[in-house]
C-alpha cells in the first residue's frame, strides 16, 4: 500500500527529519507521536502525497486510495455539509454517493444540519464534517493528522469506533494523544 | 466527459461560494465605477476619445487584477488547495473552472462598466465589445495561474500584481489596438494571445499546484 524508505525533508538548511522508513499493507496502523514542531505533520503531508521528500524512495498508492485529514476539516465553509460531500463525491466518482452521503452525514451526526453553512457550525462539527469527508470515497490509506482535534467527548468516541472500523485499512494517525488509539497501533515511529 | 464533469462541479463551486458570500463582484463593480469616475473628472474637457479609451483599459486590467486577487481566497484561508490536489481529478480543471468563475465575474463587472464608460465619456464601438470579450479569456487564464502561483507564496498580494500585470500588457496592446480603431489584426492578435496562454496555462497548472 505504501513504502517510504530512506525518507528526508528539508526546508532550505532546516532538518525536518532524516532516514524515515515506512512500511504500511491493509491491516497495518502506523502511530506518529511527537512533540510540535518535530515534523509530524510534514511526514503526515508526504505519505499523503501532498509534498515532496528532498531525498529518500516513496512509493505511494493512486490519489483515489488515498483519504487525508489535516490540521483544518478541508471543508468549504460558505456551502453546507451536502454541497461540499457532493461536490467531494463528484470528483471522487463516488458510487451511489447519495446514499453514502446520508449514511455518513447520519452517522457523524450532521443529518439535521446538512442544509446548514459550514461557517456556523462549532470547530467540532466542521471536523465531524471534515471526517465525512475523508471518509467519504472509502479509501484504502487514511492520513490523519491530529483527528481528534477539536472532537466532543461524543465525537471522539464516534472516531474511535470508526478507526476499529478501519481495521482492514492502512492507517497513519498523528496525534498527541497516544494513549486514544495507541491499542489500534501495529506499528509506532516516534519524533523527538 | 469526466474532465468537463470536474470542471462545471468545481466552477459552480466558485459560483455559488460568491453567490453566498458576495465579496469579489460588488468590490470590482465599487473598483470600475470608482475608477471612472475619478478619469472622468481627471480628464480635461475635449480630451480625445482615443485617450479615454486608454482608461478604460487601465480600469479593466486593475478590476480584473481585484478578481484575481480574490479568486483563490477560500483553499488559502481553508487549505482547501490540499482537498483539490488530492483530488483523482486532472489538476487542470482547477484552473479551468477558476478561470470560468472569474471569468463570469469579470463579465458582469464589465455589464455596467461599458455603460457608465459611456454615460461619463463616450459609447464603445462593436470591436471594443470584442476586445473586451477576448481579452478577458486571457486575462482569466494567465491570471488564474499566476493567482494560483501567488496563492504559494508569502507576500502573495505583491506577487500577484507583479506576475499578472508584465503578462498583461499584450492584452492592453491588443485590447486599445482594436478600440482605437485597427480592429480585426489586433482582434486576431488577442485571439492568438488566448489561445497560446490558455494553452501555457493550461499545461503548466499541475506544475504550480503540485509539490509532487
Amino acid at each position: 500500500m505504501l513504502t517510504a524508505s530512506n525518507l528526508s525533508k528539508r526546508f532550505g538548511d532546516k532538518r525536518v527529519f532524516e532516514r524515515v522508513d515506512v512500511s504500511l499493507a491493509a491491516g497495518d496502523f502506523l502511530l506518529v507521536t511527537g512533540p510540535n514542531g518535530s515534523g509530524k505533520t510534514t511526514l503526515l503531508r508526504v505519505l499523503a502525497g501532498l509534498a515532496a521528500p528532498t531525498s529518500g524512495e516513496l512509493q505511494l498508492p493512486a490519489r483515489e486510495l488515498v483519504g487525508y485529514l489535516g490540521h483544518e476539516p478541508l471543508v468549504y465553509r460558505e456551502l453546507t455539509p451536502l454541497e461540499n460531500l457532493q461536490l467531494f463525491a463528484s470528483l471522487y466518482r463516488v458510487p451511489e454517493r447519495g446514499e453514502r452521503i446520508g449514511m455518513l452525514l447520519e452517522r457523524f451526526g450532521l443529518w439535521e444540519v446538512r442544509r446548514q453553512r459550514v461557517q456556523t457550525f462549532s470547530r467540532g462539527m466542521q471536523q465531524r464534517l471534515g471526517i465525512c469527508r475523508l471518509l467519504l470515497h472509502d479509501p484504502q490509506l487514511l492520513v490523519l493528522d491530529e483527528p481528534f482535534n477539536a472532537l466532543d467527548a461524543a465525537g471522539a468516541e464516534l472516531l474511535d469506533g470508526t478507526l476499529e472500523e478501519l481495521a482492514a485499512r492502512a492507517v497513519v494517525v498523528a496525534t498527541h494523544d497516544p494513549d486514544r488509539v495507541g491499542h489500534l497501533a501495529t506499528e509506532r515511529l516516534a519524533f523527538a | 466527459m469526466r474532465y468537463f464533469a470536474d470542471v462545471v462541479a468545481l466552477a459552480r463551486k466558485d459560483l455559488l461560494l460568491e453567490l453566498r458570500a458576495k465579496e469579489t463582484v460588488p468590490a470590482m463593480l465599487l473598483f470600475v465605477l470608482a475608477a471612472l469616475t475619478i478619469f472622468h473628472f481627471v480628464t480635461p474637457g475635449g480630451t480625445k476619445h482615443v485617450a479615454t479609451l486608454g482608461l478604460l483599459w487601465t480600469a479593466l486590467v486593475f478590476t480584473a487584477l481585484l478578481g484575481l486577487t480574490r479568486a483563490f481566497v477560500p483553499e488559502r484561508e481553508q487549505g482547501l488547495m490540499d482537498a483539490l490536489v488530492l483530488a483523482p481529478c486532472d489538476r487542470s480543471t482547477i484552473w479551468l473552472a477558476k478561470s470560468i468563475a472569474v471569468l463570469a465575474f469579470l463579465g458582469l463587472a464589465e455589464v455596467i462598466a461599458l455603460p457608465a464608460f459611456g454615460l461619463f465619456f463616450s459609447g464603445v464601438g462593436w470591436e471594443t465589445v470584442a476586445a473586451v470579450a477576448l481579452a478577458d479569456v486571457g486575462i482569466c487564464a494567465v491570471g488564474t495561474l499566476t493567482g494560483a502561483m501567488a496563492v504559494a507564496g508569502r507576500a502573495r498580494e505583491l506577487i500577484l500584481p507583479l506576475l499578472f500585470l508584465p503578462l498583461a500588457i499584450p492584452v492592453v496592446v491588443g485590447g486599445v489596438g482594436a478600440s482605437v480603431g485597427a480592429g480585426s489584426h489586433y482582434l486576431g492578435f488577442l485571439a492568438l494571445y488566448d489561445a497560446i496562454f490558455g494553452l501555457l496555462a493550461w499545461a503548466t497548472f499541475e506544475f504550480v499546484v503540485s509539490e509532487t
